[in-house]
């Protein structure tokens, strides 16, 4: 402002004054061609008349597409979730079928529980129901409607309650995978018996335990304490879950300082030159690298040359930084970006060191957003399965891991291999899987949204 | 505050690194097909709850796979035990010779039909294997003279045989490192290919030429790879009624309601015709075990003898309920000593 002005006293002569002066003989010029102009403008107007409707229109359907966009997707969505959601709620409970068990005490030694033979006390009290079974081949139908994971439950029975061996205990135990399809209507009862897992005899039995009202449809406890299992009525998230929870783990811990370490640098400290230019280049181009990549160079690299072990939630850990590092990085240089340069010139004004002056003021004000960044890549590691494919990790694992180098699997990968089995009750429970898994992912971005809104300053 | 967490964060760190140090493996690694896993797992799964030994960990590699993780050496980041729907090829064994995997045992487990079904809305198919090598492969016999291909030109399956249906030829099919595929196309193309007298001929004079001519299936969109998930193609096949599919028996098997087993040379894809080997595309299934880590790795003895006992792939077993076809009486009684004695592939009967 003072600037131009003394400009304007310094130069007459400059031609950018000149072209003032002219502006200024302008209104004169106008008053005299009125007239004509004034029938122009009616000219004008109608044209601008006639032409409004169509550009009213127009700017109408251009909502309308906007609109039209937000309702496609928004019913992809709800048909996404639809159709997990009906496919797998049904995985929430379980059959199960009540049995009286006889804890014979010539079978039981009371020593040595764990070598008696439950599954023979699990047949026999079918037996004593099903009194007119005789061939081999029906009583292996039989016994192939309860779920042979009964027996181990039976003998957790026994271990707590000694004191009962010697009678008749009534026990609900899970029916098998089967039955419980049936149960639950996903075998249909109207196709021929040839064509259908559940026989006509099998039919017939499930009957009679109905009308003595032996089945009962419970809340599925198994489906979040057990890791997993080929038996899908055996089997549950927790190994997964767990698994999940260790490689996160080692992700964070990792990514989180490195990564705000790089933002931190790069951002108040390097110099700019070609080495940062080339650097920051690069750890734009990294985000872009599909997942699968990052998989291959943790199979060269912490695999083959540092010989650590396959399968383990370290090695996963280790491979989802590499992944999550550029997003960690790029948000905590936008996050740090964002604080106004007059906090960091107050601060250094006052005598702060430029580390003071950073860690006193500019990163606890740039944190809540370096904060977002890392929970969205948590998130997407979370969902990650290709890099795991790699090391080991896409793998049967019944035991549930206990620590950061045992084998597991993590969530999306259990819902991986589930969609893989042939059984048809892991239908409904990769469905439930991604329920939970989705759950999962949308509290972590609430927490992150919640962060932001919270602690966010503007300026 | 601060400090605290940063100590937390050392301590969780050094916890982790500090535990790899002990670099041991107290489970079997166990890798290989994706057809032979179903029945691994169970096997497995069974073993740790019974046996008191940790649970061994699976991967479905697909046998190319699993050969070239379990070749790669002895020590404990390689995998014990590799699963196989084929047999070792003879240069994947002199690979592992050269990598000091020098004592492999082999364990023919039971066999595997090939089938290909369709909905059970759409009507039966009858094939021939000849019908199948017509519809699928790249190139087929131009007319009856002998040596001269054309590329397919059949586009529905009446083209191929007129007592077929005149519905598109569509087939959801594994993608070339499946077993599966392998067998496959050893099997029903080729055995199909060789019903044209000069083609059988061809196998005499110039096996390279041969071979591309059975085994090569066309590309034109005709056959799909669905990859390696035979559930997909099931369910696939469910919404499709023109498509069919190309898996293994145990899918067949447990979705009996949704889906039918084409007949290939009239015979239906049942437990009882797999079994005496007359269902044409039938295979065996193995797993092959490293010898060096008999000892060092616990329980693979154990495993074995779970794995080879009758109550799990016997007649009865637990495993034919998965729809693994179990092999004679007597073979069984080879195998398992096999596994007793641990008596390791010579390498000359490949």
């Amino acid at each position: 402002m003072n600037n131009s002005s003394r400009n304007n006293q310094a130069g007459r002569n400059n031609p950018a004054d000149r072209n003032n002066q002219a502006d200024r003989s302008n209104p004169a010029g106008k008053s005299r061609v009125s007239t004509s102009t004034n029938a122009v403008a009616e000219n004008t107007m109608d044209i601008v008349n006639q032409g409004l409707s169509r550009r009213y229109n127009a700017e109408k359907r251009f909502r309308l597409y906007g609109i039209c966009a937000i309702m496609l997707s928004m019913a992809f969505l709800a048909m996404l979730f639809i159709s997990i959601i009906g496919n797998g709620y049904t995985a929430f409970q379980q059959t199960f079928v009540k049995m009286d068990i006889f804890l014979d005490p010539e079978t039981i030694d009371a020593q040595a529980l764990q070598d008696a033979n439950y599954q023979g006390m699990v047949k026999q009290s079918l037996n004593v129901m099903f009194p007119d079974v005789k061939t081999r081949a029906q009583k292996r139908q039989l016994y192939g409607m309860v779920s042979n994971g009964s027996a181990y439950q039976l003998q957790d029975f026994v271990r707590k309650n000694q004191h009962m061996i010697g009678s008749v205990i009534p026990l609900w135990v899970p029916a098998d995978d089967d039955v419980d399809m049936l149960i639950k209507g996903h075998i249909s009862r109207d196709v021929p018996e040839t064509e259908r897992r559940i026989k006509d005899v099998q039919l017939s039995w499930i009957d009679r335990l109905q009308e003595q009202g032996r089945i009962q449809k419970r809340f599925n406890t198994t489906f979040f304490t057990a890791g997993d299992s080929r038996e899908p009525e055996q089997a549950g998230i927790l190994g997964a879950v767990s698994g999940s929870f260790y490689t996160l783990i080692i992700t964070l811990v990792l990514s989180f300082p490195i990564g705000v370490a790089t933002a931190v640098y790069l951002e108040e400290f390097a110099p700019k030159n070609r080495w940062t230019d080339i650097i920051e280049v690069n750890i734009n181009n990294l985000a872009a690298v599909p997942s699968i990549v990052y998989g291959l160079l943790g199979l060269a690299v912490f695999l083959n040359f540092f010989g650590l072990p396959r399968s383990v939630p370290l090695v996963g850990g280790l491979v989802l930084t590499l992944m999550t590092l550029p997003t960690i990085i790029i948000s905590g240089r936008a996050a740090l970006k964002s604080v106004p340069p007059s906090i960091r010139e107050a601060a250094l004004g006052v005598g702060a060191s430029k580390t003071q002056m950073v860690v006193h003021h500019v990163l606890p004000l740039a944190l809540p957003g370096m904060l977002t960044g890392t929970i969205i890549g948590m998130a997407q590691a979370l969902g990650e399965t290709a890099p795991l494919l790699m090391i080991g990790m896409v793998a049967f694992i019944v035991d549930i891991p206990g620590g950061f180098t045992d084998p597991s699997t993590v969530l999306p990968v259990q819902i991986f291999l589930w969609a893989d089995s042939p059984e048809r009750a892991f239908l409904e429970r990769t469905s439930a899987a991604i329920m939970v898994l989705l759950a999962f992912l949308v509290t972590m971005n609430a927490v992150a949204v919640f962060l932001r809104k919270k602690f966010e300053r503007r300026w | 505050m601060k400090k605290v967490f940063i100590a937390s964060l050392a301590l969780v760190f050094a916890l982790g690194i500090g535990t790899v140090g002990a670099a041991s493996r107290d489970y079997i690694s166990i890798v290989g097909s994706s057809t032979v896993y179903p029945f691994a797992t169970v096997v497995a799964e069974n073993f740790g709850k019974t046996s008191g030994f940790k649970t061994p960990t699976i991967e479905s590699t697909g046998s190319g796979g699993g050969f070239k993780l379990f070749a790669a050496g002895v020590g404990v980041e390689y995998p014990d035990i590799t699963n196989a729907s084929r047999r070792i090829k003879k240069s994947e064994f002199e690979n592992a010779a050269a990598n000091g995997v020098t004592e492999i045992v082999e364990v023919k487990v039971g066999y595997d039909g090939i089938v290909i079904a369709n909905s059970t809305k759409a009507p039966l198919f009858k094939l021939s294997r000849k019908d199948i090598f017509l519809a699928l492969a790249k190139d087929v016999p131009s007319g009856n003279v002998s040596g001269k291909t054309v590329p397919n030109p059949n586009k529905t399956w009446k083209d191929v045989n007129s007592a077929l249906p005149d519905v598109k030829i569509e087939v959801l099919g594994p993608p070339p490192t499946s077993g599966t595929r392998d067998a496959f196309v050893e099997l029903a193309m080729e055995g199909g290919a060789k019903t044209f007298s000069w083609i059988a001929d061809l196998k005499g004079k110039d096996k390279s030429a041969y071979k591309a001519l059975c085994h090569t299936i066309r590309e034109d969109g005709a056959y799909i790879e669905a990859g390696e998930n035979d559930n997909l193609i099931v369910q696939k096949l469910d919404a499709n009624k023109d498509v069919l599919g190309i898996f293994g028996f145990s899918f067949l098997d447990q979705n009996a309601d949704k889906l039918q087993g084409a007949l290939i040379d009239g015979i239906a894809p049942a437990f009882e015709a797999i079994a005496d080997g007359s269902y044409p595309v039938s295979r065996p299934l193995f797993f092959y075990v490293k010898k060096a880590h008999v000892g060092s790795i616990p329980g693979i003895k154990e495993f074995l003898a779970e794995f080879t006992s009758e109550k799990a792939w016997g007649d009865n077993g637990y495993l034919t309920d998965k729809g693994l076809i179990p092999m004679p009486t007597a073979e069984r009684k080879q195998f398992r000593q096999a596994v007793e004695n641990l008596t390791p592939l010579s390498g000359s009967e490949l």
